[in-house]
């Protein structure tokens, strides 16, 4: 059918190797056989968003990546956010507090973006949110409180002594 | 959140076989010949599943207009009716693998005429999507309401607008999704799907020609969105059917493109004719609403969506006589389905828009001209011509609200001001309804035969051997908060702390009767269920208090879960001592009384059981929240593109159980009412091929186009409900579209352009409007 690869990569700060079709997309990979299905995919067009990860911590649409081309590199998903022992990351919190989630579809993408903005852009503006948001499609809440909580994010005090480290406990970078 | 939900795609029990489709590339067609041996041959293929096959196993699915040779089945038999059904389906060991084996089958057809536009599809000599109904006209309804040649005669003017409302849908970001496992030692079928869709288990099992309760569905499966369309009963069925032949769990997960133009997940489409009469003075006599509704190549439940709005006919105003025409015809199109408000928003808009135009005629302010024809507080309970009560409002008061949240004297100057650097600006206004506790007697009232009168929803309670509280409820939820809901309820009924308590979801064999969250019912009917259940614990927990008291019933109250003596509240039994005595102390119980605290209350729809009268007269929904959206927009005249600035949503569901979930819920409609004016048109060839095939087609608004929106609430109590609560679940979407319209409008007319009277706007028609005042000289 297709060729396969022999991959090795860094999921979650955690070393896996895997031999995949050479069609599979990276999507794929991580729910299919790596198990985790906290990705979600929406269009498998790379337009909506849903099925964002950080690659190498930089937000890529893990529907349009090719599993063998990251071999070598490093993946964050939304299992790798919040801390080992459970602990939500800041904008995980921020999310809850603001009911910035309906359906939770698109939550996974949107966490991995605003914390990827957030480690780049300590205190953002309106405008810098929305870029960091455009690519993500949510159908449920009209964006509002999903500004909100990243707005939350950005003014609380801890956030400013942390000078970011919003995203990633797991994180190897 | 933390990627631990579980929606369907992530239910894969060990075994499980995968579904792909092959799907018909004309609009109208005869199949001549499924030929699947190839595909046999592909890699990982188990089977392929023909229509011809599936339909000598299973009946065809639901109408709910009597349509008997209008027959809707999974997969096409004879004949396909629009580009994208299904004609066949390939089953194998990975999605990819069957996706392959698809591309294997080759269908041969012979492409018949098809028909799209609705009014066309309405004439004698159309080509028949279902030949053997003998016409594509699937349903006609004229009413008739109050003194109407009266109200005509005393108005001094009439203006008709044609409003239209192109074919658009909810469109979640999880497509359908269904996984069926037949297990034949037991006979039973298991069904995990992404669901909103009211008596879902019985229709399956119609379908599949099985006892309903052989037909188990799981309904704690996150749903990633539905707002009304995650039907899927087509769906489940072939899942089911191939579980059943196969032995082994299937999983049937739609792609995008399947969603879009095979789900049978369209919504309304729709061309209004309005004519609203008044008096010189601007006040509303009577309005007529003809509407053609194009349900696409199967009408399903959707026809009945011609019918809901019939309990808000009037919108917020008082106009004492109305006609109503409407006309649900089949096209060669995907099936259209249930969406966020049943058909209300379009007609909102298409009301909406015709009060504009009666402004633009009389040379009357907007605001004004709304206020002048309010129902007034006062004037509540307030029966409507069309037979139904609006509970309670203050329209006056939620308009003032959204004037002043919006700062409408200093909008009103930006707006002049953006004029003045050359942009076409305009500001937007929108009042209207949102119907909520359906109770499905619209049924009725589009199909006299369909005699169903109440739509009940439930809740079990149980406190435990050691007090914890469980609240089980039988549905599935698709991001309505409904667990907070029921535990802030539960928890204030009991007077326990909400975070104590569990909320569970039952299944369809274990659960009570429920319809799911549809028609903004939830916190109506549920929340009576909630309370009507504590009610009933509470009684049994008095009974048990009072005997160890040695005193009447009577004479003692229920105080945060403990029983005190009226008269003496230290004399009490606290809540540890009644539940202790209810589980394990026989010789402490009142005589008679069971052991345990376990109570099942099943509610009514408030105000329900009651067949419409022939004229199509009955209360259609309990209860009425209201709306006012006001906006600003900014039009690029080089680019016909609009901008959307300052949005302000004053908004009134009488009790707020949680202004958190309330206001998302205004938010979110609020923006998918703003893909419906300005961006979301699912949209067709002549040659009736989709056009729009993927999300880089189908425009969603993202953050880019969602401006802040700011919301203030207003609280007028339902008399009708547990807690004065009103429905929410579709707020924000009853009144953007329409006020979306008017801004541009107020933008377009003040340049000397044409109103517009079409949605989506789209730059392209903002550019022809202008262009056409340009020529015509410029502003008037």
């Amino acid at each position: 059918m297709s060729s396969r690869h022999e991959i090795e990569l860094v999921v979650n700060g955690e070393k896996r190797r895997c031999a995949v079709p050479g069609r599979t997309h990276l999507a794929d990979l991580l729910r299919d056989e790596l198990g985790l299905t906290g990705t979600h995919l929406g269009c498998e067009q790379g337009v909506c968003g849903a099925c964002t990860i950080l690659l190498d911590g930089e937000p890529v649409r893990s529907c349009i990546v090719l599993a063998a081309q990251v071999d070598g590199h490093a993946v964050t998903t939304i299992e790798g956010v919040s801390a080992p022992d459970g602990a939500l990351s800041p904008v995980q919190e921020a999310f809850c507090h603001r009911h910035a989630l309906q359906c939770g579809f698109c939550t996974p993408g949107m966490v991995l973006c605003a914390g990827a903005l957030l480690d780049r852009v300590h205190h953002p503006t309106r405008e810098q949110i929305d870029e960091a948001l455009g690519g993500n499609i949510c159908r449920c809440t009209g964006y509002v409180q999903i500004r909100e909580a990243i707005e939350d994010v950005a003014n609380s005090a801890a956030h400013h002594h942390a000078g970011g480290a919003t995203v990633g406990a797991g994180e190897v970078r | 959140m933390t990627g631990r939900g579980r929606y369907v795609a992530d239910v894969t029990p060990p075994g499980t076989l995968h579904v792909a489709l092959v799907t018909s590339p004309f609009p109208h067609a005869r199949i001549l010949d499924v030929d699947v041996n190839e595909a046999l041959t592909s890699e990982g293929v188990v089977c392929v599943l023909t229509g011809a096959e599936l339909a000598k196993a299973t009946d065809p699915l639901r109408q709910y207009l009597d349509v008997p040779e209008v027959q809707w089945r999974p997969l096409a038999v004879d004949e396909t009716r629009y580009a994208g059904e299904w004609v066949a389906a390939v089953v194998a060991t990975s999605r990819a693998l069957a996706e392959d084996g698809a591309e294997l089958v080759v269908v041969d057809y012979d492409p018949l005429p098809h028909v799209l536009d609705p009014e066309a599809a309405a004439l004698p000599d159309a080509p028949l999507v279902h030949p053997r109904h003998g016409t594509n006209v699937m349903a006609h309804r004229e009413f008739r309401w109050g003194e109407v040649d009266a109200d005509l005669v005393r108005a001094a003017g009439r203006t008709t607008t044609r409003s239209r409302w192109h074919r658009n849908s909810t469109v979640p970001l999880e497509t359908f999704g269904v996984v069926a496992s037949w297990d034949r030692g037991r006979d039973l079928l298991d069904i995990w799907a992404s669901i909103q869709m009211p008596q879902f288990p019985e229709q399956v099992a119609g379908a599949l020609r099985i006892a309903s309760n052989r037909v188990r569905v799981h309904f704690d499966v996150d749903v990633g969105g539905s707002y009304g369309v995650k039907r899927g009963i087509k769906h489940a069925v072939l899942a089911a059917h191939l579980s059943r032949t196969l032995g082994a769990p299937v999983k049937f997960i739609e792609d995008r493109t399947e969603n879009m133009h095979g789900g049978d997940f369209h919504g309304p489409d729709r061309i209004f004719d309005v004519e609203l009469a008044y008096t010189a003075e601007g006040v509303f006599t009577h309005i007529r609403i003809d509407v053609v509704d194009d349900e696409g190549a199967f009408p399903g439940r959707s026809p009945l969506q011609l019918a809901k709005p019939i309990g808000a006919i009037v919108g917020p105003y008082r106009i004492p006589s109305a006609t109503y025409h409407a006309t649900a015809v089949t096209t060669n199109k995907t099936g259209q389905v249930a969406v966020r408000g049943f058909g209300q928003s379009p007609t909102n808009y298409a009301i909406e828009d015709a009060v504009d135009a009666v402004a633009r005629e009389l040379g009357m302010d907007r605001w004004e001209l709304r206020r002048r024809n309010f129902i007034q507080p006062d004037q509540f309970p307030y029966r409507i011509p069309s037979g139904t009560e609006y509970d309670s409002g203050n329209y006056p008061a939620v308009l003032d609200k959204a004037v002043a949240l919006a700062d409408l004297p200093a909008l009103t100057a930006r707006r002049d001001a953006l004029r003045a650097e050359g942009f076409a600006a305009g500001i937007g206004v929108a009042t209207c309804l949102e119907p909520g506790g359906g109770n499905a007697i619209f049924e009725n009232v589009m199909n006299p035969a369909n005699d169903k009168t109440t739509f009940p929803e439930s809740c079990r309670l149980r406190v435990d051997g050691t007090g914890q509280v469980t609240a089980i409820v039988a549905l599935s939820s698709a991001g309505q908060s409904h667990d907070t809901m029921v535990a802030t309820l539960v928890g204030e009924g009991l007077g326990r702390d909400p975070a104590g308590v569990e909320v569970v979801r039952a299944d369809s064999l274990t659960g009570m009767p429920s319809q799911s969250p549809v028609g903004s019912r939830m916190t109506i009917v549920l929340g009576a269920a909630i309370a009507g259940a504590c009610s009933e614990l509470i009684t049994r927990l008095q009974a048990i208090g009072a005997h160890r008291l040695g005193v009447g019933v009577e004479e003692v109250d229920y105080v945060d879960g403990d029983v005190v003596v009226t008269a003496d509240r230290t004399q009490r039994v606290p809540w540890d001592e009644l539940v202790a005595t209810a589980h394990r102390k026989q010789h402490l119980m009142p005589a008679g009384a069971q052991p345990g605290l376990e109570v099942v209350h099943v509610a009514h729809t408030p105000r329900s059981g009651t067949l419409a009268s022939p004229d199509g007269t009955v209360q259609l929904y309990p209860c009425y929240s209201f709306e006012a959206h006001v906006v600003l927009a900014v039009i690029d005249q080089g680019t016909g593109v609009v901008r959307l600035e300052d949005y302000n949503v004053a908004h009134d569901c009488g009790t707020v159980i949680n202004p958190e979930v309330v206001r998302g819920m205004v938010y979110g409609g609020t923006a998918h009412g703003i893909g419906v004016a300005l961006y979301e048109r699912f949209a067709f060839s002549e040659e009736g091929q989709p056009l729009t095939q993927s999300f880089m087609d189908y425009l969603l608004p993202s953050a880019h186009e969602v401006p802040h929106i700011a919301d203030v609430e207003h609280c007028t109590p339902s008399p009708y409900t547990s807690h004065g609560q009103k429905g929410a679940g579709e707020a924000g979407y009853m009144g953007a579209p329409a006020a979306v319209a008017s801004a541009v409008n107020d933008a377009l007319t003040a340049e000397g352009a044409h109103a517009l009277h079409a949605l989506p706007i789209t730059p392209s028609d903002v550019l022809a409007a202008l262009r056409g005042a340009h020529d015509r000289g410029g502003p008037q």
